[in-house]
């Protein structure tokens, strides 16, 4: 807060030049927030940085493209892909039906799916391995098909899939469940289908919230490690993901290469926050305008 | 992920036909069928392979053991520094202006979008034998990498904003008029966080500790960079049960499993009652005629 | 104890609040601050408890310099308006907690608060609430407790911010009453916000009218209403009629025609500057015209009859003056007659009738 409009004399003397805070406090929690979050995060984080700027050019580029860390790029940027897009699509219809029907068994669902938020990723690995391996439950039943979802990238995109699915329901439902009932009455009223009301006046609602959704998953995917190294199977060129050949580099003492490579997940961590904060914002301005 | 509980909402009307209604319904219940409820249940059912014996033998094991107090002990540190902090960066942001808020609250959420492994390397090369301060550890027989200061380091770093995401928001809806009320009516700030702050988010903390206790105990990647792997000395429950499921002894490891299964179970029953709870009391206040006084 | 408020200011960011505003408040008194939203009533009411700092002037209470004080020194009451109940104790509790917060050495024994909450709980008339949360109470029993929470601390000035704005109207009108009942029993020096004329004009002792940052006017009720200082002033207060005109010879000429309103304050002013004259609805006199178009009577204006509306103690008639320059681009006359001189004259819509003003203030543009 500024203090003395300019050329008003101040009569008693008081104290100026401080704005009064009613609550204490501030400066306690906030030094101690900013001094946290500098040792816990970002000094860590800039050693990183700053160990990328040590490598030379060449050593750089050739860790970060070498053949086998570009498939490597392919397979876990491409599997969290698709396991966003299959976690938007199903996580909005799992999202309405809580938010719109009233089924038996209706809060433990909506109590589960939290599970893959709260679940350890190295159990979630090895349950999924264990369900999808050609012995396991599902894998038996689809093995004479010749469908084999374990060990290989169709693994990787299922386990992406199950750690994924929180962040669309749970970012879709509050959205869904502020929609004002009016508004569809409205339509209905105005002689609207089903679709069309769903189409014109729920979609367009819930679009921010389904985009920064997506991208929560995507960013989740991308980075993920204990669900996905079980049930991959791990192959270089076929089926490994990134975080995997950071650690093979790091278990060869080359740190240069493992720093490298992970500089180039973490910036795309970093675009991913700034995407998410950007669409968090237009969600909020949208949300704003409508009410 | 927020844990802002939800308003209970009537619905009347339908738009959409039956069979629309029936499909979607179908659809979504076999997806959480096949994608929740399926790998929860081969969790237990896979550890108890062997019956009870194979069952407890498995945990008995002093490695086992040896792994779930490790576990303990990391939690037992990171949990409640993560606590604090997520206590006192929700109070700052949630109750002040200043500049650089948004700026502030991004970079809380930053360590959530950081692969674990990345967050794990992180602090290799700074406290690793070749890191920054690596000859300077070595010099004073220090050990943090490959040892239990790394392993916390890794997992309160994962874990860091998990308090304050559940905090935060609801701090920030409920205003300061409270705690406004409270100071004029003379109590101090410490009486004013305790007595009329601390009551109003017990829940979203209980959550929030829980949720940052399971994360923490069930953290792998990250520990798994710092941690060498060195059986019976730094080995925490996830680490363990790779070991164990890499030598083929499966049963072994979804017995030690079921205990972190079953830890996120609690957490996600903390997680209902605590929004039943909020969901009550929503209930109680539109539930009374707002405006008459019985007496002038 | 008495409030003294000297030149303060308060800007938020490039929007000022409050413009080198002084007030004296004396000890025991009620004052309504009153005026439109963003006059800088709450502005002020928050600089006096110590919520907001100012940016210029200072506070003193009963001749002690306050503006550096903490607002947990101040020992002052304050009611929010929308009331800040602690939502997790119950009403006992609520009202008990200044107390309980006291250091060791000056608080009060359990007992004694026991009894000390039961008496303001007794006060307040809802000694049997004690067990319940606020989420259970109505909107008048909240406020009314929240009032007692206040009250528990013995505060020297008691504030209130927008105290009703959150109840419906029957509710408001039966604590209104009842606030100014207590506060005769007490002597508290009292100030409160509110947007309400009738409230303020109805409960307080002396009413602050304020406006865009402002002190306009400071009387008692009755003066404020009886002798409005500006135009603001008169035009905030009840209804107004505002007709236009031009000053000539000492009097504002009303439109075109021959109407005319005394002015002798602004014989200085130049003849044909442009003017206008704030009329009450029960200053008009009114008959009904012969027909439309009859030509203006010395003095009256000629108009037709838009609606009667007859349902309530007054009847109301709005009026469109024949001559469009009087008034505004699509306003009416309005004009409040008595029950039994409207029955003696009964006028329909669409009548002719002729106005005559019998009183007025005038402004020039």
């Amino acid at each position: 807060m500024q203090t003395l409009a300019a050329g008003r004399p101040s009569v008693a003397g008081a104290a100026r030049g401080k704005s009064l805070r009613v609550l204490p406090g501030f400066k306690l929690t906030l030094a101690f927030t900013l001094f946290y979050l500098s040792i816990i995060v970002l000094i860590p984080l800039s050693g990183l940085f700053a160990k990328t700027l040590t490598l030379d050019w060449q050593q750089f580029v050739s860790a970060v493209s070498s053949p086998r860390v570009m498939a490597s790029y392919r397979l876990t940027f491409g599997a969290s892909l698709i396991a966003a897009l299959i976690n938007t699509v199903f996580g909005l219809v799992i999202a309405w039906v809580l938010v719109r029907y009233d089924f038996f068994g209706k809060k433990l669902i909506d109590a589960l799916v939290d599970l893959p938020f709260a679940l350890p990723t190295a159990v979630a690995g090895i349950s999924l391995t264990a369900l999808l391996a050609s012995n396991g439950w599902i894998g038996s039943v689809l093995e004479p098909y010749g469908i084999a979802l374990a060990f290989n990238p169709n693994g990787v995109v299922i386990a992406l899939t199950f750690i994924g699915l929180p962040f669309v329901v749970r970012t879709v439902q509050p959205v869904l469940e502020d929609c004002e009932q009016e508004l569809e009455e409205a339509a209905m009223c105005l002689g609207a289908t089903p679709w069309q009301s769903f189409a014109h006046v729920i979609f367009p609602t819930i679009a921010p919230a389904l985009l920064t959704g997506f991208a929560m998953a995507f960013a989740r995917g991308v980075g993920e490690y204990g669900s996905v190294i079980f049930i991959a199977g791990n192959m270089p060129m076929v089926s490994e993901i990134t975080p995997l050949i950071i650690i093979g580099k790091l278990e060869q003492y080359d740190y240069a290469g493992a720093t490298a490579v992970a500089s180039v997940l973490l910036v795309a961590s970093f675009a991913m926050l700034f995407v998410i904060n950007a669409l968090q914002t237009w969600q909020r301005q949208r949300l704003g305008a409508s009410s | 992920m927020s844990g802002q509980a939800r308003h209970p909402t009537k619905r009347a009307a339908r738009a959409e036909p039956a069979w629309v209604r029936w499909a979607l319904l179908t659809l979504a219940l076999a997806f959480v069928f096949l994608f929740l409820f399926f790998p929860l249940a081969a969790v237990f059912v896979e550890a108890f392979r062997k019956g009870l014996d194979g069952y407890v033998s498995a945990l008995a094991e002093p490695e086992a053991l040896s792994a779930i107090g490790l576990t303990l002990l990391v939690a037992v540190i990171a949990v409640p520094c993560n606590v604090v902090f997520g206590v006192s960066a929700a109070w700052a942001i949630a109750k002040f202006e200043f500049p650089g808020k948004s700026a502030l609250t991004t970079l809380i959420d930053l360590p959530f979008s950081v692969s674990p492994v990345v967050a794990g390397l992180v602090y290799v090369l700074m406290f690793g034998a070749h890191g920054w301060f690596g000859p300077w550890l070595m010099a004073h027989d220090i050990k943090i990498i490959f040892a239990l200061p790394g392993m916390v380091l890794a997992t309160t770093f994962v874990t860091f904003p998990f308090v304050a995401r559940e905090l935060l928001p609801l701090m920030q809806s409920q205003g300061t008029d409270e705690e406004q009320a409270s100071i004029v009516l003379g109590a101090t700030g410490w009486q004013t966080f305790w007595y009329v702050t601390l009551p109003n988010i017990r829940w979203a903390l209980i959550y929030g500790v829980i949720l940052c206790n399971a994360r923490a105990m069930g953290e792998f990647g990250a520990v798994s960079v710092v941690s060498g792997h060195i059986r019976g000395q730094t080995n925490t429950m996830p680490l363990h049960i790779e070991i164990l499921y890499n030598e083929y002894q499966s049963v072994a490891a979804f017995a030690v499993a079921t205990l972190l299964t079953l830890l996120a179970l609690v957490t996600l029953v903390i997680k209902s009652l605590a929004e039943w709870k909020f969901e009550r009391q929503l209930r109680i206040a539109q539930s009374l005629s707002p405006e008459r006084p019985v007496s002038p | 104890m008495s409030i003294s408020i000297d030149r303060v200011s308060k800007q938020f960011g490039n929007f000022q609040a409050l413009d080198d505003v002084s007030l004296e408040i004396a000890s025991g008194e009620l004052v309504a601050l009153l005026g439109p939203s963003g006059c800088g009533k709450t502005t002020l009411l928050r600089i006096i408890a110590g919520l907001e700092s100012a940016d210029a002037g200072s506070i003193y209470f009963s001749g002690v310099d306050a503006t550096a004080v903490h607002p947990r020194e101040r020992n002052v009451g304050f009611v929010f308006q929308h009331y800040a109940l602690f939502r997790h104790m119950t009403v006992f509790d609520n009202v008990a907690f200044g107390l309980r917060m006291r250091p060791r050495a000056s608080r009060p024994k359990e007992a004694q608060i026991k009894d000390k909450v039961h008496q303001l709980l007794d006060l307040v008339q809802l000694d049997w609430l004690g067990d319940r949360f606020p989420s259970q109470l109505s909107g008048g029993q909240r406020q009314r407790i929240a009032l007692a929470r206040a009250l528990a601390v013995e505060p020297q000035v008691l504030l209130l911010d927008e105290p009703f704005g959150a109840l419906d109207a029957k509710v408001r009108k039966e604590l209104r009453r009842w606030l100014r009942r207590l506060h005769d029993e007490l002597h508290v020096s009292s100030v409160f916000v509110t947007h309400d004329q009738e409230e303020a004009l109805e409960v307080s002792d002396r009413v602050v009218l304020m406006n865009r940052g402002r002190i306009e006017q400071v009387g008692t009720p009755q003066t404020v209403w009886e002798q409005p200082a500006s135009p603001f002033v008169f035009s905030f207060l009840g209804q107004v009629n505002r007709l236009q005109g031009h000053i000539e010879d000492g009097s504002l000429r009303i439109g075109q025609g021959q109407a005319r309103i005394a002015c002798p304050e602004l014989r200085q002013a130049a003849a044909q500057r442009a003017g206008y004259a704030f009329v009450r609805p029960y200053e008009l006199e009114l008959r009904p015209a012969a027909a439309l178009g009859a030509g203006d009577a010395a003095g009256w204006i000629a108009g037709q009859v838009l609606r009667v509306l007859a349902a309530g103690p007054l009847v109301r008639l709005e009026i469109t003056p024949q001559d469009a320059t009087i008034l505004p681009q699509g306003e009416v006359l309005e004009v409040h007659l008595g029950l039994q001189a409207f029955a003696a004259m009964p006028l329909r819509d669409a009548d002719p009738v002729q106005l005559r003003p019998r009183g007025g203030r005038v402004f020039l543009v």
